[in-house]
């Protein structure tokens, strides 16, 4: 097979299926012969009388498609909704066979949900970002095609059959392993969040972006499959006592490496080659990631290759030119791991256009790299007064939860916000709070608050409040 | 008959022998194993072909050596063309030089990170170990060859960059003898602080927000709203919504609408019957094939822009045909040192629109 027969395009979709157009085809009058008329004719053939049915079939068949087309609603206005009086294709016509998707793919009505770039934001489309489109998004599990990307030398479908895992450093034995071996392992499947440390981190400084894509997108949560990180260390013999950091490295050309703190994250990190019930998709490290659960995302090293304990942290590019954060004393702070407790309603949210006033259930999401959320509130007057939202089960660690709040919109402006309160008390900040103590050119780690003005025009916009 | 049995039994023996040999020796692997069967020992030379990484004491640094003249060639033939001759270019990625001084090498404090003065990070002005420099070089540079370099072409390089801060001279040979010597002199060496509560789980955060229910702000102001010429910078928002049920997308390529649009959506006068923008055509193939990883349409990358392109192959006869060899086969020399690698696995109907696309547009 080639790589185009492998790798189905969206062109591919598009010719199996086309949206519907309000300006009908005329159906050709064979259609309209009954199926009863045609097994008639095959067994006794066509005589007078049959061929009298047939030339009333075509004329009906004329006259049906051309009133069709001068007079869609065949009945008064007064009468009811055409989409219940109408017999519409899908209820008189055949539809598809099985398998005609054998790969499928959600409907053509849902094409405009999909990952996509902030202009301008990088230069280099193979070390770039394509970001989730929460805005469409219900429940907490990020569909697979719509997982965020991050990638730092673009991305490769690696030959899982030539993969290998190799593990080092302060170990009794230096040990690899293919994937056959680690798919025997013992594993587990969690669902866990992942959040790049940059998301949101074009708002530092003033509002940037329109919708929540853009400003809250390097955000996914998955099921992932895989075998705990200790279950492996432990069968190499690690020295856990002295070795108290691990490096993880991608097969990737960037030879993506990052220090992980193995005395914070050995509990729960897991190499993983599940993702919602399938494997992983290339973009995703097809066939070996780290999911380190509460960490950033550039910790999750993806196409992993090799892991080495350590006695002290590498000092990598990504842990010592980026991912690091400038306070206003011109100092970086390094290592900065853990994702904060944060929230984001994502409807309505920026960019979005309500219909009318009445009845919403606001809803979104909320995530804690320390544990689990334990309160959301919702704001609808800027912050000054605000109720608690009902948070949808399961609530799990270091996992996306949803949040859903009645809300009767009277049609005057409001100012939507919501804040998170984890389990270890830790409320969700304001912009204004982190500033105070950040400054402005921190880049990561920007867990605030975030505020949607809803216009008296049902417009919703992307607003930074104080 | 005789001398057939004797060499079986030989056989025989020899048999024994190497399934005792393998018992042993799967013995030795799996002393300590919990998962029998699974996985094996690491090689020494697979361990020295992976383990590659270069420690902040330079644990895994391989002996070796390099100038910054000799650091110079490298960098003109395999670095300018991105990074710019000094480091200094902001085209393709940020830049590495600048906006270090001396006093900062005495200091190990990069003084224009706090004065603001210096208008971009560069990476000289951020990485505090020589170590990081050298690690990445070699496992991840060139951008399209990463893995080319050798050890001693890394020593040059970075040894290079160096010279450009300043940090070391310009007849300075980098060493793994002298790279700690180079290393008390890296100016923002003492700019990173690892005091904060981001590192462990269990870390205590630099700040809370706060818990009010009532009355908490009573004059909300606005700070900061996106700007009108922002409106639609990310393209129209209302093709980025489902185009039914309650929450559409605001069509940015107009003005706000005047109105609440009503309950079925009937003011909404980007209603549309078409659901599908899935991208067709030449420049979604250009995108899909990853002719974008090097050229834009304007900006010279890492090869040139489509406009540069179109610009020099103007008005020639046998353009098309000559460009549909140069992407099947690969091409270097027209447009600086860099190469363009081949691409075989076009189409000749694929390579063919591509091409006609880069140089009419259509």
């Amino acid at each position: 097979m080639t790589k185009k027969q492998i790798e189905l395009s969206a062109k591919d979709i598009s010719a199996v299926e086309k949206p519907i157009n309000r300006a009908r085809l005329v159906k050709a009058p064979e259609h309209f012969i009954s199926q009863d008329l045609i097994a008639d004719i095959n067994v006794n053939g066509l005589d007078e009388s049959r061929r009298g049915f047939l030339r009333k079939g075509f004329l009906s068949a004329v006259g049906g498609a051309a009133a069709g087309l001068t007079a869609p609603m065949a009945f008064a206005a007064g009468e009811g909704d055409p989409a219940i009086l109408e017999k519409q294709e899908w209820q008189t016509t055949l539809g598809k066979n099985v398998a005609t998707m054998p790969y499928g793919v959600p409907s053509i009505y849902e094409a405009n949900l999909i990952r996509r770039e902030s202009p301008g934001l990088t230069r280099v489309a193979a070390s770039s970002v394509a970001f989730t489109p929460l805005q469409g998004l219900f429940g907490t599990i990020t569909p697979n095609g719509l997982h965020f990307e991050r990638h730092h030398q673009g991305w490769y479908n690696l030959n899982p059959e030539t993969h290998r895992l190799m593990i080092n450093g302060m170990v009794k034995n230096a040990r690899v392993f293919t994937m056959n071996d680690l798919m025997r392992l013992p594993s587990v499947s969690r669902t866990h969040f992942i959040e790049c440390g940059a998301n949101t981190g074009l708002e530092w400084g003033n509002v940037a972006v329109p919708t929540v894509q853009y400003t809250h997108g390097m955000l996914s949560c998955c099921e992932f499959t895989g075998v705990p990180l200790k279950v492996l260390l432990e069968e190499c013999g690690a020295d856990l006592k002295k070795g108290k950091f691990l490096l993880a490295e991608g097969g990737d050309g960037s030879g993506m490496t990052r220090t992980i703190n193995l005395e914070s994250c050995l509990e729960d990190t897991i190499v993983a080659w599940g993702m919602n019930g399938e494997m992983l998709r290339p973009e995703n490290g097809f066939p070996l990631r780290l999911v380190v659960p509460g960490v950033q995302g550039v910790s999750w090293v993806k196409w992993l290759r090799r892991l080495e304990v350590g006695d002290m942290p590498w000092n990598s590019k990504d842990e010592a030119v980026h991912y690091i954060e400038l306070m206003p004393d011109g100092m970086h702070r390094q290592y900065t791991s853990i994702q904060e407790c944060k929230s984001v309603i994502t409807t309505p949210s920026g960019g979005q256009q309500l219909l009318d006033k009445g009845f919403y259930n606001v809803s979104g999401m909320a995530w804690s790299g320390r544990g689990k959320i334990k309160r959301v509130d919702v704001s609808f007057d800027g912050g000054n007064n605000w109720r608690t939202a009902r948070l949808e089960t399961p609530i799990l660690t270091k996992s996306i939860t949803r949040f859903n709040i009645n809300w009767v919109w009277d049609g005057s402006p409001a100012i939507l916000q919501s804040r998170a309160i984890d389990d270890t008390g830790y409320i969700q900040p304001s912009i204004k709070a982190l500033r105070n103590v950040r400054g402005t050119r921190s880049i990561y780690h920007n867990n605030a608050i975030q505020s949607w003005k809803l216009d008296s025009n049902g417009e919703v916009s992307n607003v930074q409040v104080g | 008959m005789f001398r057939l049995d004797k060499s079986m039994a030989r056989l025989g023996l020899l048999t024994l022998a190497l399934l005792i040999t393998n018992v042993l020796c799967a013995q030795g692997t799996q002393s300590a194993t919990k998962f029998p069967g699974l996985g094996r020992n690491a090689t020494p030379a697979e361990v020295a072909a992976w383990d590659i990484d270069v420690r902040p004491d330079f644990k895994g640094l391989p002996k070796g050596s390099g100038s910054v003249e000799q650091g110079q060639t490298i960098w003109e033939a395999k670095c300018a063309s991105c990074h710019g001759i000094f480091g200094e270019s902001n085209e393709i990625f940020t830049p590495i030089t600048g906006g270090t001084s001396k006093d900062d090498i005495k200091t190990g404090r990069v003084a224009s990170l706090i004065d603001m003065k210096q208008p971009q990070r560069t990476t000289l002005m951020k990485v505090p170990t020589v170590s990081t420099l050298w690690d990445y070089i070699y496992r991840a540079m060139p951008w399209n060859a990463p893995r080319s370099l050798s050890p001693d072409d890394t020593y040059a390089l970075v040894a290079f960059i160096l010279s450009i801060g300043d940090v070391v001279p310009d007849n300075f040979v980098l060493s793994n003898t002298n790279i700690a010597e180079v290393q008390a002199k890296m100016p923002n060496r003492n700019g990173m602080t690892t005091k904060h509560g981001f590192w462990d789980v269990k870390g205590k955060p630099d700040l809370n927000g706060s818990a009010c229910m009532v009355n908490c702000v009573p004059h909300v102001q606005i700070g900061s709203t996106l700007p009108d010429f922002a409106r639609d910078a990310h393209g129209n928002i209302a093709d980025q919504n489902r185009l039914y049920g309650p929450y559409r997308g605001a069509d940015t390529t107009k003005p706000p609408i005047a109105k609440l649009p009503g309950a079925s959506g009937e003011g909404l006068a980007h209603a549309k019957d078409t659901h599908s923008n899935t991208p067709k055509g030449a420049a979604a193939l250009f995108r899909n094939e990853n002719c974008s990883a090097c050229h834009a349409p304007n900006a010279k990358l890492v090869g040139p822009s489509i406009t540069d392109v179109a610009a020099k192959y103007k008005g020639q006869s046998g353009a098309q045909e000559k460009l549909m060899a140069k992407v099947k086969n690969g091409g270097s020399g027209v447009w600086g040192a860099i190469p363009m690698p081949p691409q075989a696995q076009l189409s000749d109907e694929d390579r063919s629109t591509l091409v006609r696309w880069m140089l009419t547009g259509q």
